[in-house]
């Protein structure tokens, strides 16, 4: 073994590298970047020559089971009134591990009596350790992990915690970041209620 | 949890019939033994019973029975299941002999359990607070002492539902931010306590030649360009030799054990991520072992195979991160690295479609793990496994291993030999390449590991350049056992019965282990069958590896400390927890 | 611009001058060289840093914004990414190190924990946010933040930097800036700025167990 051909293979190896990126630009053409073809053939196990997804003009789509922060589902009804899925079970406050999510169940004010509707719902996205378990453990699929994450800002006090308002997004958004698991809930909801009728009308 | 074969046990009791009484709470194993007694039998059970690896020291508070109690748990590097050993003492007057001159891995171990609990121990070198400062008041992990931000004992909080109005946690501290004084302290009367006690405590050599020279106490860190994250050397040096070196860690304390006593046992699985957070897979895998070990629970098929994968796949992740940044510590500065990161960046993709996230996977759950893998994901790690992965370690192999820059300045630096790293406790690659074959999936198989065909990698020289060439081994090795768990997996369930929020965890105590990349990681759950544990300790691999940086440094010069450090692969969140 | 915006103090014109002098080019070529080769310094502390590290390899450049170099020490570079939980053991440090770099300066807190305490607010070690002590420019949120969402907050600061202008920026001033005190490792960490506070609170502290100890041994 001479001397310095460990360091020559060193070389050799960036050379290569090097002369692949222009040879993979020219055998791919006009289609490797700025499409949404040349990213997906930059993501794949294959790829060689230049790997950058040039963040902002091109984005890196990510993965239907992709979580950051959490959102509040609601249905819209025939009037476009928002129909929030949430009944307040808490159930996520109660699992969430550095316990960042504030709930106010509304009460009705004649009976006193509670009512499944939640009248506060805050986050604090200061804490949220985007875990994924309020998710996961919703009964009624109301609250599920969002794909957003563009949300850098200037000041934490006023903009961090999130309420109820900027919480809500409707289910056609989530069918759109999720239309795996959307389909699979809606298939089950829609046999749940085949499972009712039927009951209802086995005993009328 | 530990079940020794009868005929240790035997022997083990014939020699000390009185003093090693066995333990019987419900749930708990192991025996007890009084303070007075503890070295002796120690003494007996390294030199006569071979158990020369000590591998966990562990501090619990029990204040209901007013007790502090010490846990041991002792192995043998031939292999084999441990021997636990248990010392109590009154609580308020913790003192306990010390194992570290017999055992000098537990060195760190004992200062911990010093710091977070108050248990001092007799004839212990240097008995200094390790994770938090001197002159910190009260021992943060004793069961009365309340911390500044404490809202209520146990998780979840009756405040946050059904009448959770929001507030920042600081407004309810009169000094708005996360701190407590004892009352009457007055700030400007106190002065701060200087590291007169750690500069004390490094060696100086004696030299009487007639050139008078000065030795110079240097301080590399925390924020230094290669110390892989907030880490603080202190190096005395005579020229560019090193004298004596000491780490002081602490920098990224985030009390974890504390915060684990607080939370339920799931929602302590996110918090274990954060741990080691460049392979958090592999820290999911050792908590979910340790409890379902107390629960008596197993996972389906599937769900096994699926475990074996993610956790090779991590250990091949980790080790190509490692090998990256040992380059870039030696000043081949950032292209190997970006090689590596563009095999993690391949292997990250296959995280974030199965568990949602690239880094923090939260994944595995008690049972079984959280989502099954969809189709394509499946393809594409076969593709890797098969195709992209072991091609791309061959081209790491051709260009760095015979380097001349990288042999001149690894091989003979920082040796570490065979009978100082047992005595050390150390883990992993460290251990591996200083010519002791003690890997946990051979030595006490947990999961499907006894079913793969794979070989243990050993190097027998211990120094920078065989740890790498341990970590190119220990990578192909992960590779062979990839390419037989795609072969293998099963269809199936993932997880039995449905997924459950409310964990029933019977009361006892385990410790849970696994052979993560970076040595030997333990989970040691105390279960009182409430919905939190009682005490949680983690066994960190890389903070006991850290003892042996001391001794490989010595006679070193300076610039070779931060390669020898890169060797050792350490991660702060681990270390410092 | 309208001239008693122009005369504003510490930004003379002499008066032959304040017909023709036009700032609001000035303003744009000045932040337009600041934002585009902003240097960040090389610090950092957990989790958040290996996606720092993520962002600057190559396959989300952060070159391509003009952080070419990642430098080391604070007298070279221009930003502070603090990436990871600040914890009361470090703080000191990064406070003398925020005070060591030149001015234009500024800090992105990255990440959950660096931003507000995190999922280890509780803890008894940690600092719920460096903007307690150093002033923060572009919060991040996440846990960790995904390197999209930090090249997201790069452009988030590099818009502010564009809406600065040069009577209002800090370090054209007629007085220096003020070094931030350092923070002192007591039996807690102590706030040099909240030094009166604390010696009220623990004086009332020690006023209220007196009081209680004499009623306790009253009841004997």
């Amino acid at each position: 073994m001479i001397t310095g051909s460990g360091i020559l293979k060193g070389l050799w190896t960036t050379f290569r590298h090097f002369i692949k990126t222009y040879l993979e630009d020219i055998r791919s053409g006009k289609k490797r970047y700025f499409t949404a073809e040349g990213i997906e053939m930059r993501r794949s196990p294959d790829v060689e020559g230049i790997f950058t997804i040039q963040y902002p003009e091109e984005k890196l789509p990510v993965p239907e089971e992709f979580r950051y922060i959490p959102f509040l589902v609601y249905d819209e009804g025939e009037n476009g009134e928002k129909e929030i899925r949430c009944t307040s079970c808490g159930i996520c406050a109660k699992v969430c591990p550095p316990q960042c999510i504030w709930i106010v169940r509304t009460t009705d004010p004649q009976t006193g009596k509670p009512i499944p509707q939640p009248k506060e719902f805050y986050i604090d996205v200061d804490i949220c350790m985007n875990c994924g378990f309020c998710a996961e453990f919703c009964p009624f699929d109301a609250i599920k992990m969002d794909h957003d994450y563009e949300i850098a800002s200037y000041d934490r006090i006023k903009e961090h915690i999130f309420d109820l308002e900027r919480l809500s997004k409707p289910a056609s958004y989530y069918a759109q970041i999720r239309p795996a698991n959307f389909a699979r809930e809606e298939a089950a909801r829609a046999e749940k209620e085949a499972q009712k009728a039927a009951a209802r009308k086995a005993n009328p | 949890m530990s079940e020794q074969t009868g005929f240790q046990q035997v022997e083990i009791l014939e020699k000390f019939p009185e003093t090693l009484k066995p333990d019987t709470r419900p749930g708990y194993s192991g025996y007890i033994v009084e303070p007075q007694q503890l070295v002796e039998v120690a003494r007996a059970l390294r030199d006569e019973f071979g158990y020369d690896y000590l591998s966990s020291v562990t501090g619990v508070d029990y204040l209901p029975e007013n007790k502090m109690e010490v846990v041991y748990h002792f192995f043998r590097t031939t292999g084999g299941p441990a021997f636990v050993l248990k010392t109590q003492v009154n609580r308020d007057e913790a003192i306990v002999p010390s194992l570290t001159p017999l055992y000098p891995g537990a060195e760190f171990q004992e200062r911990e359990a010093w710091d977070l609990l108050g248990i001092r121990f007799e004839n212990h070198p240097d008995l200094r607070r390790i994770l938090t400062w001197e002159g910190f008041h009260g021992h943060p992990l004793r069961k009365d002492w309340k911390e500044p931000f404490f809202e209520e004992e146990a998780k979840p909080y009756k405040s946050r539902w059904p009448e959770g109005h929001v507030y920042r946690v600081e407004d309810k501290n009169p000094f708005h931010d996360n701190v407590q004084y004892p009352p009457g302290f007055d700030p400007e009367q106190w002065s701060p306590e200087t590291d007169e006690l750690l500069y004390a405590g490094l060696k100086r050599v004696d030299k009487s030649d007639d050139l008078l020279t000065e030795q110079v106490v240097v301080n590399l860190g925390p924020q230094h360009p290669s110390t892989h994250g907030v880490f603080r050397m202190v190096a005395v040096l005579d020229g560019e030799t090193i004298v004596d070196l000491k780490p002081i860690m602490g920098y990224l304390h985030r009390n974890h054990e504390k915060i684990g006593e607080r939370n339920t046992f799931l929602q302590n699985m996110p918090f274990t991520d954060r741990l080691d957070y460049v392979c958090s897979m592999s820290n999911n895998f050792g908590y979910a072992l340790a409890v379902e070990k107390l629960m008596g629970i197993q996972p389906p098929e599937r769900a096994e195979y699926i475990r074996v994968l993610m956790a090779e796949l991590t250990r091949f992740l980790n080790h190509i991160f490692s090998i990256g940044f040992l380059l870039n510590d030696l000043g081949a500065f950032f292209t190997p690295m970006l090689y590596a990161l563009e095999e993690r960046e391949l292997i990250l993709d296959v995280f974030e479609a199965v568990s949602g996230s690239r880094m923090m996977c939260n994944y595995f759950r008690f049972g079984g793990v959280a989502r099954d893998i969809p189709d394509e994901v499946m393809e594409k790690i076969r593709k890797l496994v098969f195709d992209r992965l072991p091609r791309k370690l061959d081209e790491m192999d051709y260009f760095i291993t015979n380097n001349e820059i990288v042999r001149g300045r690894c091989e003979g630096v920082g040796v570490l030999t065979a009978e100082r790293a047992i005595a050390l406790s150390a883990s992993g690659p460290v251990l591996r390449a200083s010519g002791v074959g003690y890997d946990v999936r051979r030595a006490d198989p947990y999961s499907i590991y006894d079913r793969f065909e794979f070989d243990i990698p050993v190097r027998y020289n211990g120094d920078i350049y065989d740890r790498y060439l341990l970590r190119l081994d220990e990578m192909r090795q992960s590779l062979r056992i990839l390419q037989q768990v795609l072969r293998d997996i099963p269809e199936g369930p993932i997880m039995n019965g449905k997924p459950q929020y409310q964990v029933r965890v019977p009361a006892g105590e385990s410790y849970g282990r696994v052979e993560g990349p970076k040595g030997e990681l333990g989970f040691y759950v105390v279960s009182n069958g409430k919905p939190n544990p009682w005490r949680y300790h983690v066994r960190a691999p890389t903070f006991i590896n850290l003892t042996s940086l001391a001794e490989m440094c010595r006679g070193q010069k300076i610039a070779d400390v931060v390669t020898i450090l890169g060797s050792i692969d350490i991660v702060l969140g681990e270390v410092d927890r | 611009m309208s001239d008693e915006v122009l005369n504003s103090p510490g930004y003379e014109i002499p008066p032959e001058m304040q017909g023709q002098v036009a700032i609001t080019t000035l303003d744009k070529i000045y932040n337009w060289s600041r934002k585009n080769s902003l240097w960040p310094m090389m610090f950092g502390l957990a989790c958040c840093a290996i996606e720092m590290i993520g962002t600057a390899a190559s396959r989300f450049d952060f070159s391509r914004f003009g952080m070419e170099v990642m430098r080391p020490s604070p007298r070279q570079a221009d930003l502070m990414i603090v990436s990871g939980t600040v914890t009361k053991k470090m703080i000191p440090q990064i406070v003398r190190l925020y005070n060591q770099m030149p001015e234009p300066r500024y800090v992105i807190a990255m990440g959950a924990c660096a931003s507000g305490g995190g999922p280890f607010k509780e803890g008894y070690t940690v600092v719920a946010g460096v903007d307690k002590f150093i002033p923060v420019d572009v919060y991040i949120p996440g846990c960790p933040p995904t390197p999209q969402a930090l090249l997201h907050g790069f452009i988030t600061l590099m818009k502010k930097i564009e809406k600065q202008s040069l009577k209002s920026v800090p370090w054209y001033q007629k007085t220096p800036a003020e070094p931030i005190p350092i923070p002192i490792l007591g039996p807690d960490l102590m706030d040099p700025r909240k030094f009166d506070l604390i010696k009220q609170v623990t004086h009332q502290m020690a006023e209220k167990t007196a009081q209680q100890e004499d009623e306790g041994e009253a009841h004997e």
